[in-house]
């Protein structure tokens, strides 16, 4: 690997990309071992520093790091720390007392966990920055669809939903289209950046015209918070445009490869028979994000000589 | 030595420059000659003697000192960012002898004492101050502060700085009763339900940042707004630190329509581009925000066609905690009095625009949209001289910072031009 951080998907070298989601099928191999440990990271101190409520992404790390015998040490803060801003030069100073060899950051401001590779020799996985990326979750999302589809490459993909505040969009975005992916989004445009498709991506407004295109689609969470406010006028209103419903599907009869980060709405952007039906690879997902994070920090981090 | 400045004392013969002082139409090659606070004599070939102290000017233009219609030196209440001391020393550094302040202080400049004790306090100071009081109470935006009162204590403007006056009604009433004073209306034009959080200028870097945009529309409607209503009611509406194409092509609507209002570009705004956060460098987040490459262009030519009249440094310190932060968190603003005029220099003379009228952008015009009279060049008056190689390449360094605060992207960049001696209220400060 060329990479001595993973802070995204936009920077990162297509072989890096590369080597990571191979690496990753690897340890879903020593997912399905009896014992599913390896020594590859001991004696390493990982810190995972949440400044921001996370459940799925802190699990899926801490147990890649447990798996792969790291020491593993959780900081969360409580998001008022955040707001009076202190948090990113005290983290610092924290690493550096600590010396810590990996940092695994999930922070509300996009930047952050570029900024901290300016002051800390740790390694840096970027677990989320606000509305800038969410690098292992592209990683995982692209990996489950290589596990499914073979490749890549020509992939049709559909992201669908609130893409202006989405990282998981754009991770998704940058990673798939420098694999060759034809990349799709959808939404009400107001959540759509206006500049969007100089990433390489189209835009469409209408999800039954993405659907009969689409391979696969990827269904971004609607926040809660933002129904209702004026910004998403209801949920209703969402779902009659943009949901993945029940009747939509089967109105389409069409064999189509359903993505979801989680946590899911169930009944807003997408339905429970849909989120729970075989074409569904949410669980799927789940387990490659265990993987493919170990694969992250086994390529950053392990001893290479060590057979996985 | 780097800087060195001390008072005035004796005679300082100016060899061989080249004399521009636009207020009186000199430009021409011809000597000075300086006895203390005074310039004693001009002409050309004055004999040096052992008593003189020499100054070769070969190759520099002695001009007037620079005017800065946008600084904050944050006394009262921020002292831990900059004051009056701090602040004129950058001044000076970079060459500007009289500098407008802005009144987003702790209190807010809205009462004519508070205008005194900053005139009083600045009087030993090497540079003179000209504070700009408030528009609103506080910076409200509710009530008219004194105005009067406060331009009878020597304020030469009102602002809210930061805050852009909401209350169009609050507006209009500013900009008429302005007019009793004959004072410009400075109106800090952005539409914050546009800005809506945006961190960064909104465009292909915000998007690839992941960084919420702040759109170059949340400048050019209110400026919008701000042209008509000052149109309706005569007033004298002066426009800060300009950033966006749209805002340019508003300002040549009503120059068209033959009412004109005086504009001001940062140093910044018309020298980088948003290029500039890639990095996430929080020296570099200013409000407005630094647009695209597009917008720049579209700055630069409004200089060229005299859209633009004049630099504004929006210098704005800030401590290392305000900026050692997050993009989120970090405070808005980056010093600019010494690093102005090499990297506006730079990048105006790359642009064929003539010397003269770059300096012109730092003297003559800011005094025009500010009534300010600064000593002319000429016999038995006072010396307020800059001696500027605007050919001397040299690279902006942590040295070159005089301010308290250090939060400055240029850091480490390539300038051209420097103002090399700066003559003011009986000191000469030194900068090679």
């Amino acid at each position: 690997m060329k990479s001595k951080h993973l802070i995204g998907l936009e920077k990162i070298p297509v072989e890096d990309l590369e080597q990571i989601i191979d690496t990753g099928f690897l340890f879903r191999d020593v997912l399905e071992r009896p014992i599913k440990r390896i020594p590859a990271l001991t004696g390493k101190n990982i810190v995972n520093l949440f400044f921001e409520n996370s459940t799925r992404t802190k699990i899926s790390f801490e147990l890649a790091e447990k798996r792969l015998s790291a020491d593993v040490t959780n900081f969360s803060s409580s998001s008022s720390s955040v707001k009076k801003g202190e948090s990113l030069r005290d983290t610092i100073q924290n690493i550096h007392a600590m010396k810590m060899d990996c940092v695994v950051m999930r922070h509300p401001v996009p930047g952050s966990a570029q900024q901290l590779t300016n002051y800390v020799d740790s390694v840096i996985v970027n677990a989320g920055d606000g509305t800038h990326e969410h690098p292992t979750q592209g990683l995982l999302d692209i990996m489950s669809l290589k596990e499914k589809f073979g490749k890549v490459n020509g992939l049709k993909v559909g992201i669908v939903g609130d893409i202006l505040h989405s990282r998981v969009a754009l991770s998704n975005i940058f990673g798939l289209v420098k694999l060759g992916a034809k990349v799709k989004v959808c939404g009400p445009p107001h959540l759509i950046q206006k500049d969007i498709e100089s990433l390489g991506v189209n835009v469409e407004y209408d999800i039954d015209s993405l659907i009969e295109w689409a391979d696969a689609l990827n269904i971004l969470r609607i926040q809660r918070e933002r129904m209702g406010i004026g910004i998403i006028p209801s949920v209703r209103e969402y779902r009659k445009f943009f949901g993945i419903t029940k009747n939509r599907m089967a109105y389409h009869k069409k064999e189509l490869v359903i993505m979801h980060p989680g946590p899911i709405n169930r009944g807003v952007e997408i339905d429970s028979v849909v989120a729970d039906s075989q074409q569904a690879l949410i669980l799927n997902q789940v387990l490659n994000g265990v993987a493919v994070r170990m694969s992250v920090l086994y390529l950053l981090l392990g001893n290479k000589n060590l057979e996985i | 030595m780097k800087f060195n400045i001390k008072k005035l004392n004796g005679f300082y013969l100016l060899k061989d420059g080249h004399v521009y002082d636009p207020y009186i139409g000199i430009n021409k090659k011809i000597d000075v000659l300086i006895k203390n606070n005074n310039i004693i004599e001009i002409k050309k070939n004055i004999a040096p003697k052992s008593s003189y102290e020499l100054i070769d000017c070969k190759n520099c233009i002695i001009t007037n000192g620079f005017i800065d219609l946008h600084a904050h030196f944050r006394e009262p209440g921020f002292e831990f960012k900059e004051n009056l001391i701090t602040g004129s020393n950058s001044a000076i550094y970079g060459g500007y002898t009289r500098v407008c302040v802005m009144p987003n202080t702790n209190p807010v400049i809205d009462t004519p004492e508070l205008v005194k004790y900053l005139k009083d306090k600045s009087n030993s100071l090497p540079i003179f101050i000209y504070p700009i009081g408030s528009i609103t109470k506080d910076q409200k935006g509710d009530e008219l502060s004194e105005i009067g009162k406060m331009v009878e204590a020597g304020a030469v403007a009102i602002s809210d700085d930061g805050l852009p006056v909401k209350n169009s009604q609050v507006l209009r009433s500013a900009l008429e009763y302005a007019k009793k004073f004959n004072i410009p209306v400075i109106n800090h034009a952005e539409d914050g339900y546009l800005v809506n959080e945006g961190l960064m200028h909104e465009g292909i870097n915000s998007l690839y940042l992941g960084v919420p945009g702040n759109p170059s529309i949340a400048e050019s409607t209110m400026i919008y707004r701000d042209i008509e209503i000052a149109k309706y009611v005569g007033g004298k509406l002066h426009i800060p630190h300009i950033s966006s194409k749209e805002s340019i092509e508003v300002i040549k609507y009503f120059k068209d329509k033959n009412f004109i209002v005086s504009a001001e570009v940062t140093p910044h705004h018309l020298c980088l581009n948003d290029s500039i956060l890639r990095n996430y460098d929080t020296n570099a987040k200013v409000a407005p925000p630094i647009r695209s490459e597009e917008h720049q262009k579209s700055l630069i030519k409004a200089v060229k066609s005299g859209l633009i009249n004049c630099i504004g440094t929006d210098h704005a310190p800030h401590s290392i905690d305000d900026k050692e932060t997050d993009i989120k968190h970090a405070c808005c603003g980056m010093i600019g009095l010494e690093s102005s005029f090499g990297l506006v220099n730079q990048t105006l003379l790359n642009n064929n625009i003539p010397i003269n009228s770059i300096i012109d952008l730092f003297s003559y015009n800011p005094s025009q949209i500010i009534n300010i009279k600064p000593n002319f060049i000429q016999e038995n008056s006072n010396v307020e001289i800059n001696i500027i190689d605007n050919n001397l390449d040299w690279t902006f360094s942590n040295d070159d910072i005089q301010s308290k605060s250090s939060n400055s992207p240029i850091v480490g960049m390539k300038l051209k031009g420097k103002v090399i001696y700066t003559f003011n209220k009986g000191f000469i400060s030194i900068k090679k």
